[in-house]
């Protein structure tokens, strides 16, 4: 039932295309519709499945010659990713309700987008996971180049390009995996399970690894993702940082990590002090840590701060990986979860909420307007999203980030006390953005009404809630994504990189 | 009320007005209030309820419940009450309705404000009774947030700084915490403040953090040090001590003054109890082998917070001083009782004075203080804002009621016997005395001070000449000493006959004092 995730998208998308010109308000409706109906699959997907474990969900041959099928399966990882992708998605829709221009070619693409996404999520078909994930990144472009803001044909194309490189090394990688052993099959489980040389696997990690990594933010490959975030539209950027960031650290975990846990193993020897490609990982997930926070604390433009926390919290994900403990993996996929609900509402608050509004981003201007008073929603909004982002507990990003904290811990006790320095900076420049927008010269009397703002309309109001109620449930009750996440993350797929932890 | 879980009950109760004061309120601000003082109220007599329900004669944790939560973080959803919790829940449950009756003045917004306030007071019903880590520092940072927007948004002209002073020294102190707690629990991978403090008792800790954190040189002795002194931060911020004091005249002075009578009468206490339910019983024997420097805090903090008031011109500051100065007391007190006294059978006994002392003082300072900055805000409601000492002079010729009520409160905060204050402060100094002699001495000058400056209240605005612009100010209102009524009578109730609240934690408080084990 969950393939209907995809189907339902991509025939959503054309139907839109085949909607005649004009009809705005339908095309909205429509793909309000076709989101909240992918959502409603993976909701019921969601409570059938008890466990957690490996389901089969279409399972066809499709180049037989080549072993390759057409396999779509669902184990708790992917579950929890397509509620993610799924709240996503409709919380989007409803932040682009005053997209006026082309806007039936734009819920077009922005549903070829999410049905690649939820492709990606459920392929267990190396290939079949390779072509989503090409399809998911064809929209990205034309919706930052057509639709975006500030630079946005140079923004859509360093994109695309960091995207196509990325997927050039992971297609080598494939390929080179599909070959080595022995050019039967495609499967990902089945090639989870073949015990490829360690000295291939000590190069096909990296490479995938990296392939992977550079959708995820990981530093210092994520310098696409600030001026992306910034230039698409709301819905894009929420997109972006919310689900497609994801899919690189899902990629990262379910094909790197999988196929090739090997060359997670010592070097055997040390070259500047790294024993192994792990050590060499965490390190620069340390380093997009702190180097996305302490950058994001000196911008001047109010939605680069929110492009640049994304590197930062995208670097917990990945460090959370690279401890293969159980509580840091655990920590890292409901870390993709709870950032992925944060930084779609913060991009919300601050491309629609904000910038539709005022027409500027830039910290300085946003401090003369008094937005706290004007539009009040906005701020309450803003200051809850950032709560949860600096990881006050209640909401989601405390136990995620807790729990990748208390991994790293345990393998890299020093990297623990840097990340947790990280943290702090995230409070700093959190608040610092938060005092700047909303808050800001307040000493003085001010005349509200010089800034006639249309007020926050229903649609945004809702989706601010949903997005905010998602954060919430999670933080007080996780245990409602981690009883499927800790049962798959022990499937017999991953059985390679809990042998290899234990050396 | 018996069907359901009491305490959860309680506790959600305020957030479910608040989120009703939000969306009901959002047009009217006299609804707002209306609707946010019956929410509280309500809490009140849930608390009264328990109260009546609670069993005296057994000091442990009643109306516990337990329930699994996140099991691969070792999170438990356990919360109960003993003695001190109760007593906690009562005074938070008596001044929020005082707050709110205090802050008439509020239109702007009205409906946020009475929302963050009864949010505030879910964040102190939880910390109160919650017995977890987790969703203790849950409630433990819910009641920072409302109180930083309180006076963000609500606050004097200086109040951007204060609030942020605020959430900056206080956020920082819960850093510390957190740290602190995150280390305990990579050792022991358990959260829950119950067992931790049994592990305590049975010297089981100082093995777990050897294991785990011990480094080289660096013993678990070492470690157990620096995760209680990281511990100790979040909370002495809190309380204040000395020197960890300073955004507090400056958040007292600016934020409203129904936030102010908050501040002081519960989210102080926060602190103090943090001191008794979490340090005390965990930390103990590294709290005992710090308890000479930590009395000299606590006799620093007494001393110079009354100095410290004495030179204040703004009424506000000086009762803000005399507030830290107040919990002092408390510290003292704590800090006293950590003396090793073998099995001296008088010292025992006057180690539970001081600890039924320090109990006492924190309801009976709630109340007072709390009270205090009411009558400042009537005074600056009548006077436009101005509170300064020299503003006035001669009130009690054209408000003589409101004199002598602010005198009755003055007398109790100055500790006047016959009044609440004095009770608490009796006991703590004849426990202190003979626990730690010096440390009582030194303190008495503290209780000096203190006579001074209030005394000096009383001289410069009740008495003396009565400035012209001041002869039309009108006395308090019937309606105003219906509301204060209820608070004065218990201070005359609580000072003939403390008993009322003894009776009720004497078994927690001989149950704290045999629980210390060095």
């Amino acid at each position: 039932m969950l393939a209907w995730t995809i189907y339902i998208s991509f025939l959503g998308a054309l139907a839109l295309m085949l909607l005649p010109k004009g009809f705005v308000r339908a095309a909205r409706v429509l793909a309000l519709l076709v989101a909240v109906a992918g959502f409603a699959v993976t909701v019921a997907g969601f409570v059938e499945q008890q466990s957690g474990g490996l389901v089969t969900v279409a399972r066809v041959a499709w180049v037989p010659a080549l072993g390759i099928e057409y396999h779509l399966a669902s184990d708790g990882i992917s579950l929890t990713l397509l509620l993610l992708t799924g709240i996503v998605a409709i919380t989007g829709i409803l932040f682009s309700w005053n997209v006026e221009h082309r806007a039936k070619e734009f819920f077009a693409f922005y549903l070829t987008l999410i049905g690649g996404v939820y492709g990606v999520f459920l392929s267990f078909d190396l290939l079949l996971l390779f072509v989503f994930y090409e399809i998911a990144i064809i929209p990205k472009y034309f919706l930052i180049a057509i639709w975006g803001s500030t630079r946005r044909e140079y923004a859509a194309m360093k994109l695309a390009l960091y995207s196509f490189v990325g997927s050039a090394m992971v297609l080598i990688g494939l390929i080179a995996a599909y070959v080595v052993a022995g050019s039967r099959t495609m499967d990902l489980v089945r090639l989870a399970q073949f015990p490829f040389p360690v000295p291939f696997q000590m190069w096909a990690f990296p490479l995938v690894f990296v392939g992977f990594g550079i959708l995820a933010g990981l530093w210092p490959f994520h310098t696409w993702a600030p001026t992306g975030h910034v230039a698409a539209p709301t819905a894009a950027s929420m997109l972006l940082a919310g689900v497609v960031m994801k899919l690189g650290a899902y990629g990262c975990l379910r094909v790197a990590m999988a196929l090739f846990p090997r060359g997670l193993d010592a070097w055997g020897f040390h070259v500047l002090g790294f024993g192994s490609w792990r050590d060499v990982f965490a390190l620069l997930a340390l380093v997009g840590i702190l180097y996305g926070a302490m950058v994001a604390l000196v911008q001047k433009d109010f939605k680069f701060v929110i492009g640049y926390s994304s590197v930062s919290h995208m670097g917990f994900v990945l460090l959370g990986l690279m401890t293969l403990q159980q509580i840091g993996l655990d920590g890292a996929v409901l870390q993709m979860f709870s950032h992925g609900v944060l930084a779609g509402l913060l991009f919300a608050v601050v491309g629609r909420m904000v910038y539709d509004r005022t027409h500027t981003r830039d910290l300085a201007a946003l401090e003369m307007m008094h937005l706290g008073k004007v539009i009040p929603f906005a701020a309450a909004t803003f200051v809850l999203a950032s709560m949860a982002s600096i990881g006050l507990p209640g909401f989601s990003g405390f136990v995620a980030e807790l729990q990748v904290l208390i991994g790293a811990w345990r393998s890299f006790p020093l990297f623990a006390v840097v990340a947790g320095l990280g943290v702090v900076i995230g409070i700093a420049y959190t608040w610092r953005a938060m005092q700047k927008a909303f808050f800001g010269g307040t000493t003085q009397a001010v005349e509200t009404t010089a800034h006639p703002f249309p007020p926050i309309s229903i649609p945004e109001r809702i989706g601010a809630a949903i997005l905010l109620a998602a954060s919430i449930t999670i933080g007080l009750y996780p245990q409602l994504l981690l009883r499927v996440i800790i049962p798959a993350l022990h499937s017999p797929m991953f059985d390679g990189l809990w042998k290899g932890s234990a050396r | 009320m018996n069907m359901l879980p009491p305490i959860s009950f309680l506790t959600a109760l305020p957030l479910v007005g608040a989120a009703v004061v939000l969306i009901f309120g959002a047009r009217n601000s006299r609804l707002a209030r209306g609707l946010a003082l019956a929410f509280a109220f309500f809490a009140l007599a849930v608390v009264l309820v328990l109260w009546h329900r609670f069993d005296p004669a057994f000091g442990g944790l009643q109306f516990e419940e337990v329930h699994a939560w996140i099991p691969s973080l070792g999170v438990e959803y356990h919360v109960g009450a003993d003695g001190l919790s109760l007593l906690m829940l009562m005074l938070s449950a008596i001044i929020v309705p005082m707050a709110m009756a205090a802050s008439r003045q509020i239109e702007e917004r009205a409906s946020l404000y009475f929302s963050l306030v009864l949010m505030l007071e879910a964040g102190l019903f939880g910390t109160f009774t919650a017995l977890n880590f987790f969703h203790w520092f849950l409630f433990w940072e819910l009641s920072l947030i409302p109180a930083f927007f309180l006076i963000r948004l609500w606050g004097g002209p200086q109040r951007a700084t204060a609030a942020t002073q605020f959430f900056i020294y206080t956020m920082a102190g819960s850093v510390a915490l957190l740290l602190a707690f995150l280390a305990i629990f990579l050792c022991t991978g358990k959260f829950d403040f119950i067992d931790l403090a049994e592990m305590a008792r049975n010297g089981q800790l100082l093995p777990a953090l050897a294991n785990g954190l011990a480094w080289h040189r660096f013993t678990a002795e070492k470690v157990a040090l620096v995760l209680c002194f990281g511990a100790f931060l979040g909370f002495a911020v809190k309380v204040p001590l000395v020197p960890l004091h300073t955004w507090l005249p400056a958040a007292y002075a600016e934020a409203p003054t129904g936030t102010t009578m908050l501040l002081t009468g519960t989210m102080s206490k926060m602190g103090v109890y943090g001191f008794l339910r979490v340090l005390l019983p965990i930390f103990c024997v590294q709290l005992r082998s710090a308890r000479t420097p930590l009395l000299w805090l606590a006799v620093a903090t007494i001393v110079l917070s009354a100095y410290a008031a004495l030179a204040q011109r703004d009424l506000k500051r000086i009762f803000a001083y005399s507030s830290i100065n107040h919990l002092g007391y408390c510290m003292l007190g704590i800090f006293s009782i950590l003396r090793f006294t073998g099995n001296d059978p008088t010292l025992t006994t006057e180690k539970a004075a001081a600890l039924s002392g320090v109990f006492l003082q924190m309801f009976n300072h709630g109340l007072t203080a709390a009270t205090l900055f009411w009558f400042v805000a009537l005074l600056e409601k009548r006077s436009g804002g101005l509170r300064g000492l020299n503003d006035f002079g001669g009130l009690r010729r054209v408000a003589p009621a409101f004199c002598g009520l602010m005198g009755i409160a003055l007398f109790s905060s100055l500790g006047l016997p016959g009044l609440n204050g004095f009770v608490g402060e009796f006991l703590i100094f004849k426990g202190v005395f003979p626990l730690a002699t010096w440390a009582a001495v030194v303190s008495v000058l503290g209780l000096l001070l203190t006579a001074i400056f209030l005394l000096t209240i009383l001289q410069r605005v009740f008495s003396g000449p009565l400035p012209g612009k001041w002869s039309r100010m009108p006395d308090l209102t019937t309606g105003e000493r219906l509301a204060l009524l209820p608070a004065l009578v218990l201070m005359f109730v609580l000072g003939v006959y403390p008993q009322l609240i003894l009776g009720v934690v004497n078994s927690t408080v001989v149950q704290f004092v045999q629980q210390l084990k060095f």
